[in-house]
C-alpha cells in the first residue's frame, strides 16, 4: 500500500502540470481532464496529507472551471482541514466553501474544526475560517459557533474583527435568535472610527436594512454621522442606500438627510457617489423639489456625456423620476428620443421605456405613430420592443388612454403589417378584447378584420396566425357590420388558408359559418320584403329582419338594428342576389369539401356541421327560388325556419370574462367535484395533460347560470403534412377563379418594405433627426379641450385583487427586541395593528367602487339611442353581476381590509407614529429614540 | 446580498475564475456562466457596461482579453462595481506586475484569495490595495 503511495506522491501532477497539460494536450480536453480526474480520485485517497492536498486542489480547480462534480471529496477535504499546516488549511478551507451546501451530509463534522480555528491565535487562520463560515454557514452552524463570533467581534486585530462583522449578516440569516447575542456589539463597531471595520459594518448594516428598514431607523444618527463625516466613497454609497430605504418611514428624517445628500452631490467628483445620490433622491426624496431639480440636472451631465454608461445609468434614473415629476423627462426629450437610435439595445430600451412614460391620453396617438414609423426601420428585435410597448402602455387598465378607438384599431392592424412582428399573440388577445368590450368601434374592427384576412401575404407569416384567427373571429361574430359579407366569405375560405395550423383553420370555418348564416338571412329578408311587399321601399335589409324577427329572439334583433341604425346605408351595401347566394353556397362546398378528409377532428368536425347545413338549406332555398308561389311559400318557411334558428344561435352577445368568475359560480347541490376528479386521477394519473392555451368566452347572460362556454379553443401544433393538403393543392389548380383577384395581392405586397432595407446604418441619425422634429410638438403634453367624439363605453369587470400575505419575520423581531431593550411593550410588526385601524380604507375603496359603477351605468343609459329595451336589459344585467359578487364577497373583503391593513401598518407604522401621537397605546416605545437625534 | 457572483471570462469565452456568492449547482452554474458570456461578449466598445440578465444586473469590463463580469443586486450601484472592477485589476496588476490571463491560471488561488479578502459574503469590505495585498505577501515569505 505504502509503495504505490509514495511512487504517486513523488510523480504526482501539481496543479501547474495540470493546468499546463490542459492547455498543451492532443487528446481533446474531456479525455484529458477524465483521465486527471482518475487520477485525482486514486490520490486523494492517499494517506499523504500533501498528495491529498494537492488532489483536492487540482479538483477544485476543475469543478471550479470545467464543472466537474466534487462532492465525492467531501470527506477527503475535512481531512486535509484537520492538517496542522496553513497551506493545507488553505486549500481545504478553499475546497469547502465551493462545494459544501445546505445538503451536504457532513457538513456538521466541520463544526469542531471551525470552532478550533475561530479561536486559534493565527490571525489568518481565524479568517480563513471566517470566509468559509461566510459561504457555507447553515442553522446549526449559526447557532453553534455564535459565541466565538460574539468574541471575535471585539477583538483587538482589526483583520480579524472586519471579517467576523461581514460573517455577522449570514449568522443573523440564518439563526436570527444570534441578534440578541450579537447585536450590541455590532451596533458598537459602527461607531468605531477605524476604516477598515467601518467599510463591512455599514455594508452588513445596508444588507440588514434592504429587508427590513424600520427595525435600523433608531440607528439613524449613527448612520447620518457617518454621512457626514466618512471620506470614504464607498461607505457613503452603502450609508446612502440605508437612508433611501430609511427616509421614506420617517419624514422628519427625510427632511434632515436631504442637506447633506446635496452636499455630496454638488462636491464630489466621483460619478459612483454623485449617480447615488441622485438615485437616492429620485427614489426616496422625491418630495423635496430643489433636491430633485439638482438631482435632474446631474442626470442631464450624465445624459450628454460621452460615456454610454453615464447615458445608460442618467436613462434609469429619468425612469425612476418620471412617475412623480414628468417634466424632467419633458426637459430631456431630446436626449431620449435621440437615444431612441443609439448603437446600443440597452440604451435604446430604456429610452423606449421613457418615451412609454411621456404617453398620455392626449399624445398617444402622436407618439404611436412615430414609434410604428420608426419600428418600420429598426432591426427585428427593437421593432418587436417597441410594438410591444405600445400594446402594453395602450391596453394598460383596460385602455385607460386610448379615447379614439377606431384610430387604435386601426393602428392595430397597421403593425401587424410590419414586416418583423411577432406580437400575433398580444394583437389577437387586444382585438378580441376590445371587439368584446367596447361596442362602438365593431363596425371598424370588422373593417380592418377584413383587411387582414383579405391579404394572402400574411398567411405566409406563421407569427401572425394567432392574429387572423382574431381577424377571423372578429368578423364571424360581428359579422352585421361588414359592407360585403360574400367577399368576407371567399377570405375566409381562400385557399391560402391551407397554411394556417389545425387550430386556427377551425376557427376560420366556424366564421365561415358565421358569415353563411348572416348572408342566407339576409337573403331570405330581402326575398321576403320584395316577395310579399310588406316593406315597399328598398330598406336595408336587416330592418325588416326586425319585424320578423321580433317575437324569436329580440336581443339579436336590436344588434342588427343598432348596426344599421349607425351605419345605415354603408352596411351590407351589396345587396344578396339569386346568383351569389348560389356561388356562394358552392364556394363553400367546394372549399370545405376537402377538409372533411382532415386529420384534425376539429376541423373535420366543424367542416361537416357545414356542410350539412349547405345541403340542408340548398335545396330548399334554390328548389323555391325556381318555382312559383305555392310551394315556395312552404319549402322557403322551412329553410328560413332553420337559418333562423342558427342565426339565433349565433347571435347572443359575447362579453368579456372576469379573471375570478370561475369563483362566483356557486356549486349545484349534490356535486361533489372532489370525489369524482380523486377517481380520475387515480386512473389516468400518469397519462400527461396536452398543455393547451384555451381561450374562453362566455357571454354575460349565462355566465350567472354557470354555463361558461367555450368557443375558441388554440393549440399550437403545426399541422401536419398530408393526404388532404396535397389534394387541395390540385383542387386549387382546377379551380383557379376561387383565389382571390391577383391584382389585388399585388398591389397590397407592394406596400412591403423588404426585410432587409437598403437604408440602415448611414440614414439612421438622420432618422432620429425627423424623429425629433417629429415628435416636438407631440411630445409637449398639450391640452385638447374637446376631443372630436366623446369617449366610447369600455365594459370593466371588477377584479378582486390579490393581498399578498404579510409574512412574520423572525430577523426583524429579534432585531426590534435588542434595540428596545426591555421595555414593556415590544412593538413587533405582528402586535402594533391591536388599535382599531381607521375603516377609511375600506370606505374609499368601496366608495370608488360604486362610482365607478355607476359612472359605467350612466354612460350606459344616456347613449342616446332609443332602442332602450336592449340597453335596459344590459344594464341590468350588469348590475346583478356587480352586485351578487359583492354581497358574497363582502366577508372576504373585510378580511382582505384587515390583512392590507395589518400590512401597511407594519410597513408604515413608523411613520403612522407621527400623525398618531395621541395614541398612548401604540408607539410609546419608539417615539423616545427617533427625537434624540432630530432635536 | 450585493454582489452575486464574480467571473473572469477570456475572449474564447472560457472562464479563467467563478466566484459565487451563493450557491448553485453545477448546471445551473454552467447554464448561467454560458448565458451571461454569450450576452456579454457579443457587445462592444460603444455599448454601455451593464446587462440586465434575469433578475440581476451584469456589469462588466474587459481588460485586454479578459473580461470582468459581476453579477449584482438591482439596486447596487453600477459605477462603483466599475471602480470595484478596476481596483481589483490595480491590485493584482501591483501583486503580478503588468498581470494577464496567465497569471491568474497560474495562480487561480491567490486570485481567490485577493478577492476573498475584498468581498465577503457579497459585500466588499476592503478597498484598500496594502489592506489586500499583506496578508498575501506574509503568506508567500513564510511558505
Amino acid at each position: 500500500m505504502s509503495g504505490p503511495s509514495l511512487m504517486d506522491s513523488l510523480f504526482q501532477r501539481t496543479l501547474e502540470d495540470l493546468i499546463k497539460g490542459l492547455r498543451q494536450q492532443l487528446i481533446g480536453e474531456q479525455a484529458f481532464i477524465s483521465k486527471a480526474l482518475e487520477e485525482i480520485r486514486k490520490e486523494i485517497k492517499s494517506t499523504d496529507l500533501s498528495t491529498k492536498s494537492t488532489a483536492l486542489l487540482k479538483l477544485s480547480y476543475l469543478s471550479s472551471l470545467h464543472f466537474h462534480d466534487m462532492s465525492f471529496a467531501t470527506f477527503h477535504a475535512l481531512e486535509v482541514l484537520s492538517s496542522p499546516r496553513f497551506s493545507h488549511k488553505r486549500i481545504a478551507y478553499h475546497a469547502i466553501s465551493i462545494s459544501f451546501h445546505d445538503s451536504t451530509p457532513v457538513l456538521l463534522l466541520i463544526t469542531n474544526h471551525l470552532r478550533k480555528d475561530l479561536s486559534s491565535t493565527n490571525e489568518f487562520e481565524v479568517s480563513l475560517s471566517l470566509q468559509c463560515l461566510s459561504r457555507i454557514a447553515n442553522v446549526d452552524l449559526a447557532r453553534d459557533l455564535t459565541p466565538e463570533i460574539f468574541t471575535l467581534l471585539s477583538s483587538n486585530k482589526l483583520y480579524v474583527r472586519k471579517k467576523a462583522v461581514a460573517v455577522v449578516l449570514r449568522v443573523f440569516e440564518k439563526y436570527p435568535e444570534s441578534v440578541r447575542v450579537c447585536f450590541k456589539r455590532l451596533v458598537e463597531n459602527l461607531e468605531n472610527s477605524d476604516p477598515q471595520v467601518l467599510s463591512a459594518v455599514v455594508g452588513v448594516f445596508c444588507e440588514l436594512a434592504s429587508k427590513d428598514p424600520i427595525s435600523y431607523l433608531p440607528l439613524a444618527p449613527e448612520f447620518y454621522k457617518i454621512l457626514v463625516d466618512s471620506k470614504n466613497n464607498w461607505v457613503l454609497i452603502k450609508v446612502l442606500k440605508i437612508f433611501a430605504k430609511l427616509a421614506p418611514l420617517e419624514p422628519r428624517l427625510a427632511k434632515r438627510v436631504v442637506e447633506p445628500i446635496c452636499d455630496h452631490m454638488r462636491r464630489t467628483g466621483a460619478k459612483s457617489l454623485v449617480f447615488e445620490c441622485v438615485r437616492t433622491v429620485v427614489t426616496s426624496l422625491i418630495e423635496n423639489d430643489s433636491a430633485v431639480r439638482l438631482a435632474v440636472g446631474k442626470v442631464r451631465e450624465f445624459l450628454v456625456d460621452e460615456d454610454p454608461n453615464l447615458k445608460y445609468l442618467g436613462l434609469q434614473a429619468l425612469s425612476i423620476v418620471a412617475p412623480k415629476h414628468l417634466w424632467a423627462v419633458s426637459e430631456n426629450k431630446e436626449f431620449v428620443i435621440k437615444s431612441l437610435s443609439d448603437a446600443d439595445p440597452n440604451i435604446k430600451i430604456e429610452s423606449l421605456r421613457l418615451v412609454m412614460a411621456l404617453v398620455s391620453e392626449h399624445n398617444v396617438a402622436e407618439i404611436s405613430r412615430v414609434l410604428v414609423n420608426y419600428a418600420l426601420k429598426s432591426d427585428p428585435d427593437f421593432c418587436n420592443e417597441i410594438l410591444g410597448s405600445i400594446l402594453s402602455t395602450c391596453s394598460r387598465n383596460v385602455y385607460e388612454i386610448i379615447v379614439d378607438f377606431d384610430w387604435y384599431v386601426s393602428l392595430l392592424g397597421e403593425m401587424s403589417r410590419i414586416p418583423h412582428c411577432q406580437k400575433g399573440e398580444e394583437i389577437e388577445n387586444q382585438l378580441i378584447d376590445i371587439g368584446m368590450r367596447v361596442k362602438d368601434v365593431r363596425p371598424e374592427l370588422v373593417c380592418v378584420s377584413r383587411d387582414l384576412l383579405i391579404d394572402p401575404a400574411l398567411l405566409g407569416n406563421s407569427f401572425l396566425h394567432r392574429l387572423l384567427s382574431a381577424a377571423a373571429w372578429v368578423s364571424g361574430e360581428y359579422v352585421e357590420y361588414s359592407r360585403n359579407p360574400l367577399e368576407l366569405m371567399e377570405a375566409l375560405l381562400q385557399p391560402r388558408t391551407s397554411l394556417l395550423p389545425p387550430s386556427i383553420t377551425a376557427i376560420y370555418i366556424q366564421s365561415a359559418f358565421k358569415v353563411l348564416v348572416f348572408c342566407l338571412l339576409t337573403y331570405l329578408m330581402q326575398r321576403g320584403s320584395t316577395a310579399s311587399s310588406m316593406f315597399p321601399d328598398n330598406l336595408p335589409s336587416a330592418v325588416s329582419a326586425s319585424v320578423s324577427y321580433e317575437s324569436f329572439d329580440d336581443l339579436s334583433v336590436e344588434n342588427v338594428v343598432d348596426a344599421t341604425d349607425t351605419h345605415g346605408p354603408t352596411c351590407t351595401s351589396a345587396s344578396i342576389t339569386n346568383e351569389s347566394i348560389v356561388n356562394l353556397l358552392n364556394l363553400v362546398e367546394l372549399a370545405l369539401g376537402p377538409l372533411l378528409g382532415s386529420h384534425d377532428v376539429e376541423i373535420q368536425e366543424r367542416a361537416r356541421n357545414v356542410l350539412g347545413f349547405v345541403d340542408l338549406t340548398k335545396l330548399d332555398l334554390l328548389n323555391s327560388s325556381v318555382q312559383e308561389e305555392n310551394d315556395s311559400e312552404r319549402k322557403g318557411a322551412e329553410a328560413s325556419k332553420t337559418i333562423e334558428l342558427m342565426h339565433g344561435a349565433f347571435s347572443k352577445e359575447l362579453g368579456p370574462v372576469s379573471s375570478s368568475a370561475q369563483g362566483k359560480i356557486c356549486l349545484p347541490d349534490g356535486l361533489m367535484l372532489k370525489e369524482n376528479l380523486g377517481d380520475l386521477e387515480m386512473i389516468c394519473g400518469d397519462i400527461d395533460q396536452p398543455s393547451s392555451n384555451s381561450f374562453s368566452f362566455g357571454s354575460p347572460y349565462e355566465e350567472k347560470g354557470g354555463v361558461s362556454f367555450s368557443n375558441l379553443q388554440i393549440k399550437e401544433n403545426s399541422r401536419q403534412s398530408n393526404e388532404s393538403t396535397s389534394l387541395l393543392a390540385e383542387h386549387r389548380k382546377r379551380h383557379g377563379l376561387y383565389y382571390l383577384p391577383s391584382g389585388k395581392s399585388e398591389m397590397i405586397s407592394n406596400d412591403y418594405p423588404p426585410a432587409n432595407d437598403p437604408m440602415l446604418l448611414g440614414n439612421i441619425n438622420d432618422n432620429a433627426d425627423d424623429l425629433v422634429k417629429l415628435t416636438e410638438e407631440s411630445l409637449t403634453p398639450k391640452r385638447k379641450p374637446n376631443h372630436a367624439k366623446p369617449r366610447p363605453v369600455v365594459v370593466k369587470l371588477d377584479e378582486v385583487d390579490e393581498k399578498p400575505e404579510s409574512k412574520e419575520d423572525s430577523l426583524s423581531g429579534a432585531v426590534h427586541d435588542v434595540l428596545f431593550g426591555s421595555e414593556d411593550i415590544v412593538p413587533t410588526s405582528s402586535q402594533s395593528n391591536l388599535s382599531d385601524m381607521p375603516s377609511s380604507k375600506r370606505k374609499g375603496k368601496e366608495k370608488q367602487h360604486t362610482d365607478s359603477h355607476v359612472e359605467s351605468k350612466e354612460n350606459l343609459v344616456d347613449h342616446g339611442n332609443p332602442s332602450s329595451r336592449r340597453r335596459k336589459h344590459h344594464s341590468h344585467g350588469k348590475e346583478r353581476r356587480h352586485r351578487s359578487p359583492r354581497k358574497k364577497n363582502a366577508e372576504e373583503r373585510k378580511d382582505n381590509g384587515q390583512k392590507l391593513k395589518e400590512k401597511s401598518s407594519h410597513r408604515h407604522g413608523m411613520h403612522k407614529s407621527g400623525q398618531r401621537a395621541e395614541e398612548p397605546f401604540n408607539f410609546s416605545v419608539q417615539t423616545p429614540v427617533i427625537p434624540d437625534f432630530l432635536l | 446580498m450585493g454582489i452575486r457572483f464574480i467571473l473572469m471570462v477570456n475572449k474564447q469565452g472560457q472562464t479563467r475564475l467563478a466566484q459565487y456568492y451563493e450557491w448553485l449547482t453545477l448546471e445551473e452554474r454552467r447554464a448561467l456562466e454560458g448565458e451571461i458570456v454569450r450576452k456579454c461578449l457579443a457587445r462592444n466598445e460603444q455599448q454601455c457596461s451593464f446587462v440586465e440578465h434575469r433578475n440581476y444586473k451584469i456589469v462588466y469590463r474587459r481588460y485586454a482579453s479578459l473580461f470582468f463580469l459581476v453579477g449584482v443586486d438591482n439596486d447596487e450601484n453600477e459605477l462603483a462595481i466599475l471602480e470595484f472592477i478596476h481596483l481589483l485589476v490595480e491590485t493584482m496588476d501591483r501583486h503580478f506586475g503588468n498581470v494577464c490571463e496567465l497569471d491568474i491560471m497560474f495562480h487561480l488561488e491567490k486570485a481567490h484569495f485577493m478577492l476573498e479578502e475584498m468581498v465577503m459574503n457579497g459585500s466588499i469590505v476592503e478597498t484598500s490595495k496594502a489592506n489586500i495585498l499583506t496578508p498575501i505577501q506574509l503568506m508567500d515569505k513564510s511558505s
